[in-house]
């Protein structure tokens, strides 16, 4: 029999012009030379292979067998009642973008005059790029990374909040991402830049989600930038149908004394590639990142993280859980530097995974990289079944294999889910967790 | 009600209960007593329907049917409650949410209506205080960063929550200071009714003073080899288990 991975590792990666041909995307002449040079990088790092140590697990080259193509409206009318079921923020603003495309007609904006500003990525480079160009494309490096470069170079629209200084909304704001074409292939590179300056506070719901079952890509990078003593508290849900690739990068850059509340939660796609870095980049910065990922049968989920303590008494708490059915892969990555100044570092990492099927697979590496010699760095990283002891406990009781199973499971998503602080994104763990534990529990 | 005959079982293919056999009727306390290593606990585990233990031989019937072949929570349905030597801490699981579904699982299987929260509430309140256990605890996790006397004082507490028809305490008292083993004793003393029955698996007598036993028996070498009432504890007390180990091991030999 022939060694398919082998094979794959032979293959040629293709050039990104071929993977992806047209123009760059739209923007001033500062934009475009930031997306030229992504360009540019593109080749140089070529398509990630199974060989790059950063992809040992998370195999690309199934993508290039797509017929990809940028995503464009196949004509299917997206209503609110599409929209509706996915709505989370209660009484927040939403921004919806179908198959990468802004629809304000869909979308609940902050009136004229409000301190929160929310809207088009790509509207606010037409009509007020200054404040962008010190943060757009700045933040998430693309020299090493492919997936970036492709979302810099090529990226069409997002979505641009910007909260001023000491302004505190409490009402979340939601970015909706719905991929609609049911022609498979469709490509969106979907940017967000989220600025939060200083003592200002936000919460923000990253929602993706398909509405066909066509294969898709959804390449997202997410750009924060967190002034002195902000605050934002963000939300990632993926929950894409299970043939689409999912890219993701997330890169928030922290000033002094301000707090990043990161959830990642992942659920959908075929593949789902995570990639949550932050950047403590001043005195008393502190993030949390947070995460949980339920792979069933047929899906790959992998979570790069890197928290770079670069600045003296920073604190980061990272905890990341990995549900595994069915024949499932999980990859949990978690990077930790601590530059030669950043005395007084207070970084924490635990990886949990719960494995409930024999031909599930989890690949998890903690990564600590240490420079600086007064500080106090744990990890941990455990992949585990269900604690026998304890089902019979609960069997013991009265409850039946299936309910103690599904109790323990629950325990042990729970854990994340209550760092959540949204209620509404709570209760729709709650219910999206409960549907998807049926039948994991045998 | 509890009928145990000529019972033989093991873990990996080490025999440890060798043609077991005791019959408990309902309204009796009997107690289990044997040195280290005789298969007290093993006689709990294969009673409550651990996995891990094979019956190789014998059978035990509960109100009629067999209990062997049961599931655990089938077990527990039918009114078996095993009180844990180590009673396992689950994280994430909250205790009142735990208990009020193990309750109604049981309550079904009776025929009877499940409680809603509220009267689950009133019943839980009722039944701590017959515990003297803290109401707090039950807003945690199961058994989780309780002491050693509050664990075992769940596992009563369970046990007058579920109401079963035969309670196995294993080795309750171990671990346990005089105060809180009295404590323990008084709940399962006002738990006793006509219509249930407790078997005390014990290394020690002095649980039996404050738990009065109808039978006590001691198990040696996988073997009921000497039964008697109340008395024969305190001769164990007394005169330890060394006479009765000879004597079996010179039964053994003949």
């Amino acid at each position: 029999m022939m060694d398919t991975r082998k094979q794959m590792e032979d293959e040629p990666a293709a050039a990104p012009d071929a993977f992806f041909p047209g123009e760059l995307g739209p923007g001033p002449a500062w934009l475009q030379s930031v997306r030229q040079r992504a360009r540019g990088r593109l080749g140089q790092i070529g398509f990630p292979t199974v060989r790059d140590e950063e992809w040992r697990f998370t195999n690309m080259a199934p993508l290039l067998q797509w017929p990809l193509h940028a995503a464009q409206s196949d004509g299917r009318p997206i209503g609110p009642a599409e929209v509706k079921p996915f709505r989370l923020a209660g009484q927040g603003h939403c921004l919806v973008f179908v198959d990468g495309f802004f629809r304000p007609d869909l979308s609940v904006l902050p009136g004229r005059g409000a301190a929160l500003q929310a809207g088009s990525l790509r509207a606010q480079l037409e009509a007020n790029p200054r404040e962008l160009e010190q943060h757009l494309g700045c933040h998430a490096g693309f020299d090493t990374h492919y997936f970036t470069a492709l979302n810099t170079a090529f990226f069409q629209d997002g979505a641009f909040i910007s909260v001023p200084a000491d302004a505190i909304i409490e009402k979340p704001v939601q970015l909706l991402y719905l991929a609609a074409s049911g022609r498979p292939g469709a490509a969106v590179h979907a940017r967000n830049l989220i600025l939060v300056h200083g003592g200002g506070s936000l919460k923000v719901i990253e929602t993706y989600a398909s509405l066909t079952e066509a294969a898709h890509l959804t390449n997202a990078v997410t750009e924060v930038s967190l002034g002195p003593g902000a605050r934002l508290e963000h939300c990632r849900l993926q929950n894409e149908n299970e043939r689409a690739f999912h890219v993701a990068a997330v890169q928030a850059v922290q000033g002094r004394g301000s707090h990043w509340l990161s959830h990642s939660i992942a659920t959908g796609a075929r593949l789902a590639r995570n990639q949550i870095q932050t950047l403590l980049n001043a005195e008393g910065a502190e993030a949390i990142l947070n995460g949980l990922f339920l792979a069933r049968d047929g899906q790959l989920m992998d979570h790069h993280t890197v928290v770079d303590h670069a600045q003296p008494h920073c604190e980061s708490h990272e905890f990341y859980h990995g549900i595994l059915a069915g024949r499932s892969h999980g990859v949990f990555n978690g990077k930790i530097f601590v530059r030669p100044n950043a005395q007084k570092t207070n970084a924490k990492q635990t990886n949990r995974n719960l494995v409930l099927s024999e031909n599930a697979v989890m690949d998890t590496k903690p990564q600590l990289e240490i420079f600086a010699d007064d500080v106090k760095c744990t990890h941990g990283a455990t992949v585990g079944q269900l604690n026998g002891e304890a089902l019979f406990y609960l069997r013991s009781r009265g409850l039946d294999a299936a309910q103690a199973r599904r109790l323990l499971i629950r325990a042990f998503a729970d854990g994340v889910v209550e760092r959540v602080t949204l209620a509404p994104v709570r209760e729709h763990l709650e219910q999206l967790l409960t549907a998807r534990f049926q039948g994991l529990e045998r | 009600m509890l009928e145990i005959c000529n019972l033989s079982a093991g873990v990996d293919g080490r025999e440890i209960l060798k043609g077991l056999s005791l019959s408990v009727a309902a309204g009796e306390v009997h107690a289990i007593m044997g040195p280290n290593g005789s298969g007290k606990s093993t006689l709990a585990g294969v009673l409550a329907g651990r996995a891990e233990y094979a019956v190789t031989g014998g059978s035990v019937t509960f109100n009629g049917g067999s209990l062997l072949e049961l599931k655990p929570e089938e077990r527990a349905r039918a009114g078996v409650f095993l009180a844990f030597q180590y009673p396992v801490e689950i994280p994430g699981v909250n205790s009142t949410v735990f208990l009020k579904a193990a309750l109604n699982e049981c309550r079904k299987a009776r025929g009877e209506p499940e409680l809603d929260a509220v009267e689950f509430l009133s019943l839980v309140r009722q039944k701590t205080r017959l515990l003297e256990l803290d109401p707090a605890l039950l807003s945690r996790a199961v058994n989780e960063g309780f002491s050693g006397g509050e664990k075992k004082r769940n596992e009563i507490f369970q046990m007058a929550i579920l109401e079963p028809k035969l309670a196995i305490l294993d080795e309750t008292d171990s671990g346990l200071d005089i105060d809180a083993l009295k404590v323990v004793a008084e709940g399962v003393n006002k738990l006793r009714r006509p219509d249930n029955a407790t078997l005390v698996i014990t290394h020690y007598q002095r649980l039996l003073n404050y738990i009065i036993p109808d039978f006590v028996h001691v198990l040696i070498a996988g073997q009921i080899v000497k039964s008697g009432g109340k008395e024969l504890a305190l001769e164990l007390e007394e005169r330890g288990y060394d006479w009765l180990l000879e004597a079996a091991a010179a039964n053994e030999k003949t």
